[in-house]
């Protein structure tokens, strides 16, 4: 237990080392020698509408540092352990892992979805559980999906957005990636839940449940096909920013 | 209604969803029927159209039966599993980054970038060698690249894929004059960049000899690079071919950046709110369908569903090309100095905002750069030469005799490739002659995965049966 709190501590020392970037400018350092370019923003960007591009980023300088610090995370920490997961796990063991994390995550479906009034959803996950939890052999398959009753997604982020909270400011998060203040609180909220209400308050055992979220954390990371830097896009940064905003859109209007 | 996928929007915009989320978890639909395959769906060659002496080749050991007509449909969209060829999950892969110009320095906006990466596929015993160079704003790893390594690697050899000169990796590490599009320098990157990679890879795989192809403007480089060959004979290639090359790349892209304004209703300019139909409508299929994956199986059965309209998909191929072409003209700019859509002598590093960038690279065009940035710059080096000139010396007419001359090259091309203007495949059938092998569709290699097609490419360079 000491590592894990020594652990948190180390991750407020760098929260607060990368609050410092925020301080730095976004703008490009200007020279005596500077030019403007032949094609300029100004004559050619139509300034009084709003561009989709143009997600709302006021801490656009702290959010681009942590980007660059989960592009060394992900390279030197995170993508080694998962490659060595990889290598060593079967793939039919891989997909066990997988199913296992997600029926043990039914738990924020089946709130999530109960607190956005969706019954049918719900009952659909409520159905995922028990089947997938004793027919799936403790969830470590899923049929459940081959009897059409496919996964229930919601987090807490889309039920604030399902009742009308907007994005707030975008935010990188460590590790976690790309995240805005609604999802973030979201991210938070459902944790919260998860670890006072759900599973790990069924089990009640620091271990156990220190085990599960690190097999978590590397199962989700290994279901990413997402590579930092990977699109080859310089626009990299502004093109997730979209993505993100868009996928999240796009699941809480559905 | 506009209706189509998140995941082509996401691939198309990035890339990095793409061949990665794989056929693994794919669950079959026992619903996805086999497509009507008669031959009334698909418009025959038009042999009167062909030049007299050249026979119509049909593909000899299989059939082609491919899902789209449509050739933006079979551009864009994904096939369902079962019109793929069957392809091994995995293949022995070492990605490896190689620098041309080890005394140049990266600017800091470019903090990430180490090296121009390329990749091996290797075979444990000797076997012969082809290099892959990859279509515009493709990387080593795209989607098609990973299909024909693995194509190629079950066929029995080993493979070095190479990004296309149009990405802002090769533009940074790899291109002498950072200005890509010129056919010759692309060439003489290429080639540059191939041997180093081989010396890189030589301790590691035993070569017997070499081949190349590439598709797209990957196609049409690999004719250049041929050529040089040639003349340098460090590969001596032995055969060569080039998938859905353009015949002229003014022609082409000229064509490719007009796709995104002409298909939205009111012009590029009203891009915001076509994006925002595209969300909602995308919503409306997740609900619809109760749940959402990004297989090729599910996409394939929403399509079934709603059938997206053609322009739709003509403007995601626009969109997808004006994405490409934002990252090169930046790329190149910064490297150059500045001073065409980045302001001359100022200092960007990892927290500048590239927005204001970006929306003036989305405003530049291909043509916009051609005539501002690119002929400019090689007028200087040449004075004397006229824009007209330079377009001509863009194609495949230009090496005409040496194409006509070249045996060991051949050509992979299909009959309604978007990308070509009317005649141009006609063209190149009349050059290739027996050479040629032109599907009645396919689009603009939306095809290259389909089981007839791949057994024609390992044919070609006589790879052994997978």
């Amino acid at each position: 237990m000491t590592a894990f709190i020594q652990s948190k501590r180390l991750l407020l020392a760098l929260l607060a080392g990368l609050l410092l970037l925020s301080a730095c400018s976004t703008t490009p350092k200007t020279t005596a020698t500077t030019e403007p370019p032949m094609r300029k923003f100004e004559e050619l960007v139509d300034q009084s509408k709003t561009h989709t591009i143009e997600v709302y980023d006021p801490l656009e300088g702290f959010n681009r540092g942590v980007y660059r610090f989960n592009y060394y995370f992900d390279k030197f920490i995170f993508l080694p352990i998962v490659n060595t997961y990889e290598f060593i796990m079967p793939v039919f063991a891989q997909k066990g892992v997988s199913n296992f994390v997600d029926n043990v995550y039914e738990f924020n479906n089946f709130t999530n979805n109960l607190l956005q009034l969706k019954f049918k959803q719900t009952g659909i996950t409520l159905a995922r559980f028990a089947i997938n939890t004793t027919v799936g052999l403790g969830g470590l398959m899923d049929p459940a999906t081959k009897m059409n009753l496919h996964r229930q997604k919601e987090d807490f982020g889309q039920t604030l957005g399902h009742y009308g909270v907007g994005n707030g400011p975008y935010i990188v998060l460590p590790i976690l990636g790309p995240s805005n203040l609604r999802d973030t609180t979201g991210v938070v909220a459902d944790a919260v839940a998860f670890s006072n209400l759900g599973p790990p308050a069924w089990v009640d055992d620091d271990d156990v449940t220190l085990a599960f979220n690190i097999v978590t954390a590397i199962d989700r990371r290994h279901r990413v096909p997402f590579r930092y830097y990977g699109t080859g896009s310089p626009f990299e940064y502004e093109m997730v920013r979209l993505l993100y905003t868009s996928q999240r859109e796009i699941v809480i209007q559905k | 209604m506009h209706k189509i996928y998140l995941l082509m929007l996401a691939c198309l915009l990035t890339g990095f969803l793409a061949g990665k989320v794989n056929a693994q978890n794919s669950p079959s639909y026992p619903d996805v029927k086999p497509y009507d395959t008669t031959v009334k769906d698909v418009p025959p060659v038009d042999s009167a159209k062909l030049p007299a002496e050249v026979p119509t080749k049909v593909s000899r050991t299989r059939p082609y039966f491919f899902p789209y007509v449509n050739p933006y449909e079979a551009t864009v969209m994904e096939v369902p599993s079962i019109y793929e060829a069957k392809l091994p999950d995995e293949v022995p892969t070492e990605v490896f980054r190689i620098h041309p110009f080890p005394e140049r320095t990266t600017p800091d906006v470019f903090w990430y970038d180490k090296g121009l990466i390329c990749s091996l596929v290797y075979q444990k015993k000797e076997a012969p060698l082809v290099f892959i160079i990859a279509g515009t704003g493709a990387r080593f790893n795209s989607p098609k690249m990973i299909n024909m390594q693995k194509a190629l690697y079950q066929a029995g050899f080993n493979v070095i894929s190479i990004s296309s000169p149009t990405i802002a990796n090769f533009i940074i590490n790899a291109s002498s004059s950072m200005v890509p599009g010129n056919l010759y320098d692309d060439a003489k990157d290429l080639y540059r960049v191939m041997e180093m990679a081989y010396a890189k890879v030589q301790g590691k795989i035993k070569a017997t000899e070499f081949y190349l192809t590439g598709y797209s403007l990957g196609g049409i480089q690999a004719a250049y690079v041929s050529m040089l060959d040639e003349e340098k004979k460090h590969f001596d290639f032995r055969k060569v071919l080039l998938i859905n090359p353009p015949e002229s790349l003014y022609n082409s892209v000229s064509k490719l950046e007009k796709l995104l304004g002409d298909n939205i209703p009111g012009g590029a300019e009203n891009f915001d709110v076509w994006y925002q139909q595209l969300l909602n409508d995308l919503a409306g299929i997740y609900e619809e369908m109760g749940f959402f994956d990004l297989t090729g199986d599910f996409i394939y059965k929403a399509y079934k569903r709603h059938p997206p309209r053609e322009d739709f998909l003509a403007a995601l191929v626009g969109l997808s090309f004006t994405l490409s072409s934002a990252d090169m003209v930046f790329a190149s700019d910064v490297m150059r100095g500045g001073g065409y859509i980045t302001p001359k002598n100022v200092i960007m590093n990892n927290s500048t905002s590239l927005m204001p960038f970006y929306m003036v690279a989305d405003r530049t065009s291909f043509t916009d750069y051609f005539h501002e940035y690119f002929y400019p710059y090689f007028r200087q080096q040449e004075p004397g030469l006229t824009e007209q000139a330079l377009i001509d010396r863009l194609t495949l007419k230009n090496i005409e005799k040496y194409l006509k001359s070249a045996e060991k090259i051949g050509l992979l091309h299909n009959e309604d490739d978007i990308i070509m203007l009317p005649g141009e495949v006609d063209y190149l059938h009349g050059v290739f002659g027996d050479r040629a092998q032109i599907y009645p569709t396919g689009g603009h290699c939306g095809n290259m995965n389909d089981p007839a097609v791949v057994r024609f490419i390992v044919d070609f360079f006589g790879g052994r049966e997978g």
